[in-house]
């Protein structure tokens, strides 16, 4: 660690694993309730379990996501952070709003908008907060002495997140308009500019790591994200094959979203190439297999599993059944739960002075939280596939083919268990290395010096 | 090869290229698509309590419309034509909570008017032109 300041980030990947355990335990509460388990009814419904689920998600990446920004941005721009009080007045501010949302949902107080369930009121909260720390990372890259291509990268996909959460915000009388900018949330962050963000983190991953010259690194980067919005911004156009809006946009969704995969593939082939021709001498072995995991398992879940779905022929049958939930949780844990994990693996031993990056724990808790989660989707998958044969195709109701598909819930709830063994590891791990220290400062730096060129 | 400097022109340029014919198709589709398909002349105040309804009430948390939301309870966009207004009418405040084929809905308390209300907006969704959606089965085993 560089400055004192990037201190900061700890509290913010600490939420983020309180908030991904909790986020781990109304998984469950639904999956049982798929299986006819249900008895929490009463005081969590499932209407009150998924909005939660959901957003935790969300929250504890945004966690990860502003932890990464408070510890990278410093380091790229050569500067301590601009205001560490406001830095912390956002983590509270943050924590306490995630909180009163959570609290919310369990006494009713959502809307009926998937993934934004957080109410009106409490999205003004949200919007304030993210201002100030947008204007925290901003201003720290104006005071720097260098302004990096992945610093801008970076900071670009957080303020271009920001804006994107207004559209969201307005009430629609018209559902389906109301639908359609719910999307422009949902579709244009995770398939827009979280892929920024994730870009960013990953190339500073990697030009850490490996060693490559920083150049290279980013001219790739700069053809990843431009492939990311070549292809994401129209394919927004999956989300409105059937809501009603016109049949244009089941040509333009189909042809952009087709090619989506192009820039998760672009990812795989880049961190795997920059790897290779790196120096292998970092000793952060788990950070290099965070690193490399979120590069593979993003293609493989957003990328293959997205394109399984996204044509309208196909989508016709599979839009709104258990098949995009199998994509769903790939595709988020490989993208950006992954990419969390790989930035709090390579920050903590910096902060801490701890050198906790190859021990047995880390490396049990990556591969049971890999397969645990490969075999939920497979799960998810199996489900989802019988339930579109037989309501869809053969034309059984709902809860018919639901009684049917129950098994797939007892796999799944066995897949969920592995990955859950992964993740208590993994937080184990990061528990054992405490609390930041300034002793820490100016350790680990030895490594920059082994840059390959 | 392929300089930085080219890479990033090839960012800048093909994300404000895409965003364009992206607000424009967005304008289209808001100014004649969506009045057309969604009949929008037919909201009326009813149709409107009734979004409010379903949105502040998250049935979107266990049901899918136009198949959007949760997997957990069926999709609704035609449950006005496939099981009329009376019948989900009393779906709503039953006591205990309506429990269909071992799923449990929440106990809802509803006024008669708010009834109606969910009952017209699901009617008004069950019209919209959504380009085929929900697909007709092949065979129809239930029927
Ligand atoms: C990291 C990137 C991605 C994440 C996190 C992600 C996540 C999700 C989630 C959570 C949903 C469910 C949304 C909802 O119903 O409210 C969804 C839907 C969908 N995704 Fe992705 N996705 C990603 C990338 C992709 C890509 C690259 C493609 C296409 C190649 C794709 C294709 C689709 C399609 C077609 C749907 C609609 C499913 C339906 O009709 O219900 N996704 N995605
Ligand atoms: C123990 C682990 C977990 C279990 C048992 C679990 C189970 C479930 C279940 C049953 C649903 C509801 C499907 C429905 O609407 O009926 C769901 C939704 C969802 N979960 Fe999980 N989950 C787990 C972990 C995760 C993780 C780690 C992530 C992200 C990385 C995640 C992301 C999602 C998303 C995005 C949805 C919405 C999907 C959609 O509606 O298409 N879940 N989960
Ligand atoms: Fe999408």
């Amino acid at each position: 660690m560089k400055f004192k300041s990037q201190k900061v980030a700890y509290y913010f990947f600490a939420l983020s694993m309180l908030l991904f355990s909790l986020q781990i335990v109304y998984g469950f509460i639904m999956a049982f309730a798929h299986m006819g388990f249900d008895g929490l009814h009463e005081w969590i419904p499932f209407n009150a379990a998924t909005a939660t689920h959901k957003n935790l998600l969300v929250v504890w990446i945004l966690s990860g996501f502003m932890g990464a920004g408070y510890f990278i941005i410093p380091d790229e721009s050569d500067t301590e952070l601009w205001s560490v009080p406001l830095a912390l007045l956002q983590f509270y501010s943050f924590a306490i709003v995630g909180v009163i949302a959570v609290v919310g949902f369990h006494v009713g107080w959502f809307e009926g908008r998937k993934f934004l369930e957080i109410p009106r009121p409490l999205d003004y909260l949200v919007a304030l907060n993210v201002i100030l720390f947008l204007v925290i990372l901003l201003m720290t890259m104006f005071k720097g002495k260098k302004r990096t291509t992945t610093a801008w990268v970076l900071t670009s996909g957080l303020v271009f997140a920001a804006l994107l959460y207004l559209p969201g915000m307005i009430w629609f009388d018209n559902h389906t308009v109301d639908s359609f900018f719910r999307w422009w949330v949902v579709h244009l962050w995770v398939e827009g500019v979280w892929e920024l963000i994730m870009g960013g983190i990953l190339a500073y991953l990697l030009i850490k790591l490996t060693g490559v010259d920083r150049e290279v690194i980013e001219k790739w980067l700069y053809v990843i994200v431009g492939l990311t919005f070549l292809s994401g911004i129209l394919g927004t156009g999956h989300h409105y094959y059937f809501i009603g809006v016109p049949k244009y946009w089941l040509i333009v969704g189909g042809i952009f979203s087709s090619l989506e995969p192009l820039a998760f593939l672009g990812m795989t082939l880049f961190a795997i190439q920059m790897y290779r021709k790196g120096n292998k001498k970092h000793p952060n072995k788990l950070a290099i297999y965070w690193t490399l995991s979120t590069a593979v398992v993003s293609f493989l879940g957003a990328g293959l599993l997205g394109l399984a779905h996204t044509l309208p022929g196909v989508n016709l049958y599979t839009h709104g059944t258990l098949v995009t939930a199998m994509h769903g949780h790939l595709a988020f844990w490989g993208a950006y739960a992954s990419l969390v994990l790989a930035i709090i693996s390579y920050s903590m031993p910096l902060m801490t002075g701890r050198k906790i990056f190859d021990n047995t724990i880390g490396h049990m808790a990556f591969w049971f939280a890999n397969i645990g989660m490969i075999g939920m989707t497979m799960a998810f998958a199996a489900a989802g596939v019988a339930q579109v044969y037989m309501e869809r195709i053969m034309g059984l109701e709902f809860m018919k083919a639901q009684l049917e598909i129950e098994p797939h819930f007892f796999v799944l709830i066995i897949a969920a268990t592995v990955f859950s063994i992964g993740v208590t590891l993994f937080i184990i791990n990061f528990l054992k290395f405490g609390s930041p220290v300034d002793e820490a400062i100016g350790q680990g730096e030895e490594f920059s010096a082994l840059q390959t060129s | 090869m392929l300089s930085k400097k080219q890479a990033k022109m090839f960012f800048l340029g093909g994300t404000a290229v895409f965003f364009l014919i992206f607000i424009g198709m967005t304008v289209d589709t808001l100014v004649n698509g969506v009045p057309k398909y969604t009949h929008a002349s037919q909201i009326d105040d009813q149709v409107r309590l009734g979004r409010h309804l379903w949105d502040s009430n998250n049935c979107m948390g266990c049901h899918t419309i136009m198949g959007e939301g949760a997997y957990y309870a069926p999709e609704l966009t035609k449950v006005y034509e496939r099981r009329g207004p009376e019948y989900i009418k009393t779906t709503f405040n039953f006591p205990g909570g309506w429990r269909p084929n071992g799923r449990n809905m929440v106990e809802y308390n509803f006024t008669e008017q708010e009834k109606e209300a969910l009952v017209a907006f699901l009617k008004w969704v069950g019209e919209s032109d959504l380009n085929g959606f929900p697909p007709k089965p092949s065979v129809q085993l239930d029927k």
